[in-house]
C-alpha cells in the first residue's frame, strides 16, 4: 500500500536535512510501528507523508497504491485515504466542530464522486462514533478543539479518523499525554478500524502503546533512516536495552 | 485668511456650500435651529473638509477622497425590507424619510423631522469640536429620523431594526436615543444601499443609557460600492449602564465611523466589537474616542478586519482615563488578516492615562491565514481554497459569537459568509 523509496527530505525554510534515505514498505492490512528517539524524523515523516508544504523532498519517491502522491496537496492526499492524526491537535476558535466534519466529510465524498450525506445520516454517524469513544455531545458544540483537555483532543483525532474510514492510519504520538484509561478508549478505536485493506502507521516514542495496538512490523528510525526493522519482539527489546545499543550497531 | 481659504475650496466642498444653498427654507428646523445650521455650514466652509494634517483625520484624508458629491435630490420609490432577524420591530428611514406610521409598544417614537420643527433639536446639533466634520456635516443637512425613548424599567421582547435604506443621492439622518434606567433593549441600525448609483450618507447616533441599563446596539454598514458612509455614535454611560457595540462594516466605498464613549456612571461597561470586512477599492475609517471618566468602570474593544483586493482600513482607537477614574479596567485589540499584498491596515492605539491605579493594555496584529491551521484543515480533506473561507470566516465570526441572541449571530454570520462569497 505504502512504499517510501530512498527518500530524503529538508526543511522548506532553512534546508535543514532530516530525512536522509529512508525506505520502508508498508502493506495493506499492516499495522507499522515506527520507534525512535527524539529528533529521529519521526513527526517530520508523518508530515510529508501528509503534505505538508514546509518541507521539501529532494529525493526519492513515496508511492501509495503504485502511484507518487509527491505533486498532491494534503486535501487531495486526505481525499485518497490518507489520514494524520495529529500529535498536537491544533484548536482552531471560530469553526464549530460539527460543522468541519461535515465539510471535511462530504468534501472526501465529492473528491471521490459519491454523494453528499443527509444532514441525519451525518448525525447518527457522529453520534454512533462518538459514544464509542465515550466523546461527550457537549464537546462536539465547541468549536474545533478549542478548550478541550490533550486526552479529549486525542480522542477527538481519533473520532474524525472513525468518521473519514481513511485507508492509511498515521498516527503520531498518538499515547502522549494520555492517562492509561484514555490510552485504552483510543486503542479501541483504532483497533476497531483494522481491516484487511486498511494500514497503519503508529508513530510511537515508548513502548506503552503497543500493548494495546500491537504492531506487525517495527522499525527504528534515527537520523532520518530506517535503522533496523524486525517485528513486535524488537519493541520490547527497545523497551528493555533503549536505543543505545542499535544506533551503536547502525554507527 | 479666510477668504484665501473659501476660494481654496475642493468641487465636493463647493457641490457641500452649494446644495446648502439650494435647500435654504426647505430643511426642516425652526429659528434655532436654522441659526445652528448656518453656524456649522460656515464652520465647514472656513475649514474645509479635514486633510491629513489634522491629526484625527491623519489616515483618512477626507479632502482628499471625497472628491465628488452626488446629487442632493434623487429620489426613487424605495421600499421596507425584511428585517435582519426576524420578529423585530422595524422603523424605517427611506432616502432618508423616517415613516410618521412607526411605533414600537410601550416606546416613545417621534419624528426627528419634527424635532427640527419645534427647534427642540436645535441643541443636539452642534459638532463635537473644532474638527468633527461628520457633525458639521449632518447637523447643516439633516432632515429626518427617530427620536426614541425606551421608559425605565421596560425589556423589550424583540429588537428594534432602525433600517435606513436608500439608493443614489445625499442622505442625512439622525437618531436620538434615550434608555430609560433598567431599561434592557437591543437595537439593530441597519445602513443600506438597494438602488444603483453612489449616494452620500451622513447618520448620528446619539445614545443615552441611565443607571442600570442593558443594551445591544449593532451598527450594520452595507453600502454599494461607491457611496461614502459617514457614521457617529454619541454614548454616553450612566452608573452601572452595560452597552454591548457591534460595528460591521461591510460596504462602501469611502466609510468613516466614528465612536465617541463617555463612561460617566460608576460600574459602567462597554463591550465594544468591530469587524470590517474591506475590499475593492474601499477606504475603511473606525476611530473611537473613549472615555472613562469616573471610578470603577471597565471595558474591552476588540476590532477583527478582512482586507482583500486594494483596500485599506484604519483603526486609531484612543481611551482617556480622567484623573479620579481610578480602577478602571480596559482592554484594547486590533487584529488583521491581511489576503492581499495591494491592501492595508493602519492601527493607532492611543492610551491617555491620568489616573495611577488603572489596567489598561492595548495590542495589535496584521497577519496571513496560520498555515498550520490550513494543513489541519487540508490534511482533513477540504481542498484550500474552502479551508481559506472556513479560517477567515472563524476570523470574525469568532467576535459576532460572542452576542447571547442566536438569531442574531445567525444573522450576522449570514452577512459575513454572503460578503466573504462576492469578495474572497
Amino acid at each position: 500500500m505504502l512504499e517510501i523509496k530512498n527518500l530524503h527530505a529538508r526543511i522548506a525554510e532553512d534546508g535543514t536535512e532530516i530525512i536522509r534515505g529512508l525506505s520502508l514498505t508498508v502493506k495493506a492490512g499492516e499495522i507499522a510501528a515506527i520507534m525512535g528517539p527524539n529528533g529521529s524524523g519521526k513527526s517530520t515523516l508523518s508530515y510529508i507523508l501528509s503534505g505538508r508544504q514546509d518541507y521539501e523532498v529532494t529525493e526519492g519517491d513515496i508511492l501509495y497504491n503504485g502511484e507518487s502522491i509527491l505533486e498532491l496537496d494534503p486535501a487531495e492526499r486526505a481525499s485518497k485515504g490518507i489520514f494524520l492524526a495529529f500529535q498536537y491537535p491544533l484548536e482552531i476558535p471560530g469553526v464549530a466542530t460539527m460543522q468541519f466534519l461535515k465539510v471535511a466529510m462530504n468534501e472526501q465524498r465529492k473528491a471521490r464522486g459519491e454523494a453528499e450525506l443527509t444532514t441525519p445520516d451525518f448525525i447518527r454517524r457522529v453520534k454512533d462514533a462518538a459514544d464509542k469513544l465515550k466523546i461527550d455531545q457537549a464537546m462536539l458544540r465547541r468549536p474545533l478543539n478549542v478548550g478541550f483537555s490533550g486526552g479529549e483532543k486525542k480522542r477527538a483525532e481519533i473520532l474524525q479518523m472513525a468518521l473519514l474510514e481513511p485507508k492509511l492510519c498515521i498516527l503520531d504520538e498518538t499515547d502522549s499525554g494520555l492517562d492509561i484509561d484514555a490510552l485504552k478508549i483510543v486503542a479501541d478505536g483504532v483497533n476497531a478500524l483494522k481491516s484487511p485493506d486498511r494500514a497503519t502507521i503508529v508513530i510511537t516514542h515508548y513502548q506503552r502503546l503497543l500493548d494495546y495496538i500491537v504492531p506487525d512490523t517495527v522499525h527504528v528510525l534515527y537520523k532520518g533512516q530506517i535503522i533496523r526493522s524486525g517485528d513486535k519482539a524488537l519493541a520490547l527489546e527497545l523497551e528493555e536495552n533503549g536505543y543505545a545499543d542499535i544506533i551503536g550497531e547502525a554507527a | 485668511m479666510n477668504m484665501q481659504t473659501t476660494s481654496r475650496l475642493t468641487a465636493a466642498e463647493t457641490a457641500l456650500v452649494e446644495a446648502f444653498g439650494a435647500q435654504i427654507g426647505e430643511l426642516p428646523g425652526n429659528g434655532a435651529v436654522i441659526g445652528t445650521r448656518d453656524r456649522l455650514l460656515d464652520d465647514l466652509k472656513k475649514s474645509g473638509l479635514p486633510t491629513r494634517r489634522i491629526e484625527a483625520w491623519h489616515y483618512t484624508d477626507l479632502k482628499n477622497l471625497l472628491r465628488i458629491l452626488p446629487d442632493a435630490a434623487t429620489v426613487s420609490a424605495i421600499d421596507p425590507a425584511a428585517p435582519l432577524v426576524e420578529g423585530s420591530k422595524v422603523l424605517s428611514i427611506l432616502q432618508g424619510t423616517a415613516d410618521a406610521k412607526a411605533a414600537v409598544d410601550g416606546v416613545e417614537i417621534a419624528l426627528f423631522r419634527d424635532r427640527l420643527a419645534d427647534g427642540s433639536a436645535a441643541a443636539g446639533l452642534t459638532a463635537l469640536d473644532k474638527d468633527d466634520a461628520i457633525g458639521r456635516i449632518n447637523g447643516s443637512f439633516v432632515r429626518d429620523g427617530y427620536a426614541i425613548a425606551v421608559p425605565a424599567n421596560t425589556e423589550l421582547d424583540a429588537p428594534i431594526e432602525l433600517q435606513a435604506l436608500h439608493g443614489a443621492g445625499q442622505v442625512h439622518t439622525r437618531f436620538p436615543v434615550s434608555f430609560g434606567a433598567a431599561s434592557k433593549a437591543t437595537i439593530i441600525e441597519r445602513h443600506r444601499s438597494v438602488a444603483e448609483g453612489s449616494a452620500l450618507v451622513s447618520s448620528i447616533s446619539d445614545i443615552a443609557l441611565e443607571d442600570g441599563a442593558d443594551i445591544t446596539w449593532i451598527i450594520l454598514q452595507q453600502q454599494a460600492a461607491e457611496d461614502t458612509h459617514l457614521g457617529q455614535i454619541r454614548v454616553k454611560l450612566g452608573t452601572d449602564a452595560k452597552l454591548r457595540l457591534f460595528v460591521i462594516n461591510a460596504g462602501g466605498k469611502l466609510v468613516r465611523q466614528e465612536l465617541r464613549i463617555d463612561v460617566a456612571g460608576e460600574g459602567a461597561e462597554l463591550t465594544l466589537r468591530g469587524v470590517n470586512l474591506l475590499g475593492g477599492e474601499s477606504h475603511t475609517d473606525v476611530t473611537l474616542v473613549l472615555g472613562h471618566n469616573v471610578p470603577n468602570t471597565n471595558s474591552t474593544e476588540i476590532i477583527r478586519n478582512v482586507v482583500f483586493d486594494r483596500a485599506n482600513g484604519v483603526f486609531q482607537g484612543m481611551i482617556r482615563v480622567a484623573p479620579d477614574a481610578q480602577k478602571t479596567d480596559a482592554k484594547m485589540s486590533c487584529n488583521t488578516l491581511l489576503l492581499t499584498d495591494d491592501g492595508g491596515f493602519s492601527a493607532k492605539p492611543e492610551l491617555e492615562i491620568f489616573a495611577d491605579d488603572v489596567v489598561c493594555g492595548h495590542g495589535a496584529t496584521v497577519a496571513d491565514i496560520e498555515s498550520s491551521h490550513l494543513f489541519y484543515l487540508m490534511a482533513r480533506g477540504v481542498p484550500e481554497n474552502k479551508a481559506r473561507a472556513m479560517l477567515v470566516k472563524a476570523f470574525v465570526a469568532e467576535i459576532v459569537e460572542e452576542l447571547e441572541e442566536e438569531k442574531l449571530v445567525e444573522a450576522l454570520e449570514g452577512v459575513i459568509s454572503a460578503w466573504l462569497e462576492k469578495h474572497a
